[in-house]
């Protein structure tokens, strides 16, 4: 099917994109649905973009459910190990 | 069918008049004939859906297929404009018909058309095939798995579209629905209430459900791709235009 379900995020960051080229990163979409390039029928995909240098300011990837879940599990994990002073 | 055919991306007047990229694909020849819109499914204009109308071209059809996205990303790869206008809301569904409806206009003023244009979708395509056949003067309307013509969204569910079913008793053209049995969205369930509403509205529909296809299964390059499903899909939706886009 077809979620139609979109959550989008306000980001500040930097992401290596399209040619090789590193940019800034300011918006993240994240949405449950068919992918376009990973053998699942569904999968967690997040966009990592900037909107403002047009459509290909974009990072994307495809994780399968267990494998963005993992990710939570890692990102969580490296936010907490490091004293507080440095992730706020 | 048609051994030549050709294929060039055109613009059309789309939705409010709005100029839009469109994919058309035409058999050679100067027969009269049909015309087919392909609605393109959410991951984009891309090179699966243009294979599909070249198919139809091949099969003896003008097909035309917009691109939905063109507002928001004009020249965009069909990933990265599907990616953009999901981040945008996506498409409304008065836009979706406007396009709809702009491209069976330009299907009928070519002239090797006989009048009659049909509409075809797949996934949220399918759904958008069904509401576009509720609003514009089609002449067939094939709907694939598409979900959310009818059945209520899950509790929570971020749904962002309607269900069709208020829509339904404005059904203008015949419809013909192929569905996988195991997918849930739409369920077998969901594509019962469609049958059920259609009857008792007294339109003509036919629907076919495959044994061991979920969803997707016409997608030749995705792993729901069922061979069997698929083929005898083909020669369904073959055999519905026949009928009804015929001369």
């Amino acid at each position: 099917m077809c979620t139609y379900s979109t959550e989008k995020k306000n980001i500040d960051g930097s992401a290596k994109g399209p040619g090789g080229s590193w940019f800034q990163v300011r918006e993240a979409t994240v949405y449950f649905d068919h992918p376009v390039h990973a053998m699942a029928t569904h999968t967690l995909n997040i966009d990592l973009a900037d909107p403002t240098k047009g459509p290909s300011a974009r990072v994307a990837v495809e994780l399968t459910a267990a494998s963005a879940r993992s990710l939570i599990d890692a990102v969580q994990a490296a936010l907490a190990s490091v004293p507080p002073e440095l992730s706020s | 069918m048609s051994e030549d055919l050709s294929a060039t991306t055109i613009r059309i007047s789309g939705h409010r008049g709005d100029e839009i990229e469109a994919y058309l694909a035409r058999p050679e020849g100067e027969a009269k004939r049909g015309g087919v819109v392909v609605i393109h499914h959410m991951p984009g204009f891309d090179r699966s859906t243009k294979e599909i109308a070249r198919r139809f071209a091949e099969l003896g059809y003008d097909a035309i297929c917009p691109n939905l996205y063109w507002r928001e990303a004009p020249g965009a790869s069909p990933d990265d404009a599907a990616a953009t206008a999901r981040a945008s809301g996506g498409v409304p569904d008065d836009r979706l018909v406007g396009d709809v409806g702009g491209a069976a206009s330009h299907l009928r003023s070519l002239d090797t058309s006989n009048g009659k244009v049909g509409v075809i979708g797949y996934c949220s395509g399918g759904r958008q095939s069904v509401l576009a056949a509720c609003n514009l003067g089609l002449d067939a309307a094939v709907d694939c798995y598409g979900a959310f013509v009818t059945g209520t969204p899950p509790e929570g569910f971020p749904l962002k579209v309607t269900n069709l079913v208020e829509q339904l008793p404005n059904l203008g053209c015949p419809l013909l629905g192929l569905f996988g049995a195991d997918d849930q969205f739409p369920s077998p369930e969901q594509v019962k209430e469609l049958e059920q509403i259609l009857t008792e509205h007294g339109k003509q529909f036919e629907f076919h459900s495959y044994e061991g296809a979920g969803h997707a299964f016409f997608s030749p390059d995705r792993p729901s791709y069922n061979v069997a499903a698929a083929n005898d899909g083909w020669e369904r939706i073959a055999t519905f235009f026949a009928e009804h886009l015929g001369s």
